[in-house]
């Protein structure tokens, strides 16, 4: 088992985190302006802002391991290896997409990349990692679930529930915060009694943790150390990702709740930017991140065409995938 | 099956439904509350025996949390596993609503057939034993209302026992219902390997004046009304639907034709219940074929009560089936 957690002196894995950064930040840009202009009529939850987040976290997993995520979930998704092209599609709701058109952005679901579960219902992914992750504690498969959702499913009912449960199983799930301040338009303090959301991990006797999610050397630092933790059979951790949401809960929120100095302070602190920033002082050539990121927007010019190129899924889907096997008449 | 055959409880038929299935299936695990041996085997005691026999990691009880039951059920089904989850009481699966609606039910379709959920919730509930308001719904309707989900009961211990090993080995979700009341009562052992098809309705009695689609512990009431009308030349065709959704309907069809009458009975509430969308798709597919209009016998619209005055009151009886099927007889309307 590689049990590195730091990324200090590693280039290969700083590049891997940063392409993966770049692929949220140009694949979130694209959307943006598809739906802006017409092209595209979707609901989307932006992920600016929290890039980072997941491409230093899903750098720190097996392609086998398991994510359960929620509906803004396109940067876990992407951090996570589903295929542009399919995932575009499925934002569009195309018959080329990674569910058939059936399940749309809300509901991305890529087993082969270990997307097993995206949900629109805020905190109800958490007991459906503790079940993944019990299966791989059962099966001795050695995969790690890794479970995202936001600072306010930690106020919902299914988050109580599952962080005791998997407390008392010990099961290799990391429970990822990714604390953006605001659960839609209401902040944390107005809505949230726990000064800290890892404060919640001791009434659990779990692990909490809380990081800077911005920045990709903690990140990777600190949900390395909790997937190693769970596959090595320590049990499950709260991994608090502090970061913040600059295009609001959805795309068209003017973010008007939002004080503009927040605003403006938590922008100095974007995370694309910021780590395109370190890794040239760690003397990585411009050039290098120019290729990726010239590279990264090839990627996105392909999947967003052949999202919007290819054909809406036959009606007759509606009949389809409701059972296995529909029962003979 | 003989007379002189072994006899099981409802009970006994689940307990061995459940170890057939652990012991050949090693997918199988089983959650809920209580129900390892050291806590007991389950209020019920549907589990008794079965975590000495299999090991608590596949017969785990759980904290008192239904939406981390059924979630975990649902995580490890979607990984593989085909888990068995015990909601003690019907009506503690409320809690439990957003794991079943909206992922149990539809990560098969949402995934556009990626991730199916072979999970099979065991749960249990029924009016007659004083347990009042939130411990006796028969909450069936809702759930047949949900796209993805299969619904089962059975009405003796041997379909029961049939019934629940094919929910096991499903691909799909099933809610599988067991009535608190009845759960001692025995009834013939089936054979070793017995399966019942889900899907498949059963005509428990041919007849040919009227016929009572039911499913669940009404059907006992019904075979006993059925012998009394027989003795005054009233011919009954009983239909147990088994699994109550997604229904036989070609069953149901094919004896309606024949008798003519419908009578729908069942232990929930008739008001919005399984009755309403059966008497639908008959009078929809026979309208000009029938004598009488659909007649419909459930319990009461209220919630059910805790006196035992009040509970009889409330339930669905042998003479409210007798006189439903009176009322068919009498051209829809009610002596």
């Amino acid at each position: 088992m590689n049990l590195q957690t730091s990324i200090e002196g590693d280039e290969t894995l700083q590049l891997d985190i940063y392409r993966r950064m770049m692929l949220i930040f140009k694949t979130d840009a694209k959307f943006r302006s598809l739906i802006t202009s017409g092209e595209l009529q979707i609901i989307y939850y932006p992920p600016r802002g929290q890039e980072m987040v997941a491409a230093a976290t899903m750098a720190a997993l097996r392609p086998d391991d398991y994510l359960v995520t929620i509906y803004r979930g396109l940067h876990d998704h992407l951090a996570k290896g589903v295929p542009s092209r399919e995932l575009w599609a499925e934002f569009a709701g195309k018959a080329t997409g990674t569910c058939k058109g059936k399940g749309g952005p809300m509901h991305i679901t890529h087993p082969e990349s270990g997307v097993m579960v995206t949900t629109g219902i805020v905190g109800s992914g958490l007991p459906i990692a503790n079940g993944l992750g019990l299966a791989s504690q059962l099966s001795g498969d050695g995969r790690v679930t890794v479970c995202s959702f936001g600072d306010g499913a930690t106020n919902i009912g299914a988050f109580h529930e599952a962080l005791n449960m998997a407390s008392v199983w010990k099961l290799p799930v990391v429970f990822l915060c990714q604390n953006n301040l605001y659960g839609e338009h209401t902040a944390y303090e107005v809505s949230t009694g726990a000064k800290e959301i890892i404060d919640r991990a001791a009434a659990y006797g779990m692990r909490g943790v809380q990081v800077n999610g911005n920045d990709g050397f903690a990140m990777y630092a600190a949900a390395k150390e909790a997937v190693d933790r769970a596959r090595a059979g320590e049990g499950p951790t709260l991994l608090e990702a502090k970061t913040f949401r600059f295009l609001g809960h959805v795309l068209g929120d003017t973010s008007h709740y939002i004080p503009k100095e927040e605003m403006a302070a938590a922008k100095e602190r974007d995370p694309v930017p910021n780590y395109r920033k370190r890794l040239l002082e760690l003397q990585i050539s411009s050039a290098t991140l120019d290729a990726i990121d010239a590279d990264v927007a090839a990627e996105v010019e392909d999947a967003a065409a052949f999202a919007l190129s290819s054909p809406y899924p036959d009606p007759e889907e509606n009949e389809k995938d409701i059972l296995a096997l529909e029962i003979a008449a | 099956m003989s007379a002189t055959a072994e006899k099981i409880t409802f009970g006994q038929a689940f307990n061995l439904a459940m170890d057939e299935a652990l012991a050949t299936d090693p997918r199988v695990i089983l959650l809920g509350e209580d129900i390892a041996d050291d806590q007991g085997g389950g209020v019920w005691k549907a589990t008794a025996g079965l975590s000495a026999k299999h090991g608590t990691h596949r017969v785990r009880s759980t904290p008192i949390a239904e939406q981390a039951i059924v979630g975990a059920a649902v995580g490890a089904a979607i990984a593989g596993y085909r888990p068995v989850a015990e909601i003690m009481l019907m009506n503690f699966i409320t809690v439990a609503m957003d794991q079943i609606v909206n992922h149990a039910a539809k990560l098969r379709f949402m995934s556009g057939g990626q991730t199916g959920v072979p999970l099979t919730i065991r749960t249990a509930s029924g009016a007659g034993r004083g347990f009042g308001g939130q411990h006796s719904d028969m909450l069936e309707a809702w759930f047949a209302h949900v796209p993805g989900l299969k619904v089962v009961t059975g009405s003796t211990p041997a379909e029961a026992k049939g019934l629940l090993l094919s929910c096991i080995e499903a691909d799909d979700p099933c809610i599988f219902i067991e009535n608190t009341a009845t759960y001692r009562l025995q009834g013939e052992a089936p054979p070793p390997g017995f399966r019942i098809p889900l899907g498949k309705a059963n005509v428990v009695r041919e007849g040919s004046d009227v016929t009572v689609v039911g499913y669940g512990r009404p059907i006992a009431d019904a075979l006993v009304v059925a012998s009394k009308l027989a003795a005054e030349g009233i011919s009954i065709e009983i239909v147990d639907l088994r699994t109550i959704a997604p229904f036989d309907l070609p069953t149901v069809l094919t004896s309606v034709a024949k008798t003519k009458r419908a009578v729908i009975i069942h232990e929930a509430a008739r008001d919005f219940g399984v009755g309403a969308e059966v008497s639908s798709r008959i009078h929809e597919e026979l309208f000009s074929e029938l004598l009488s209009p659909c007649v419909r016998a459930g319990s009461s619209f209220c919630p059910v009560p805790f006196s035992p005055v009040l509970e009889q009151s409330y339930l669905i009886s042998a003479d409210d089936i007798e006189a439903a099927i009176r009322t068919s007889l009498n051209g829809g309307k009610r002596k």
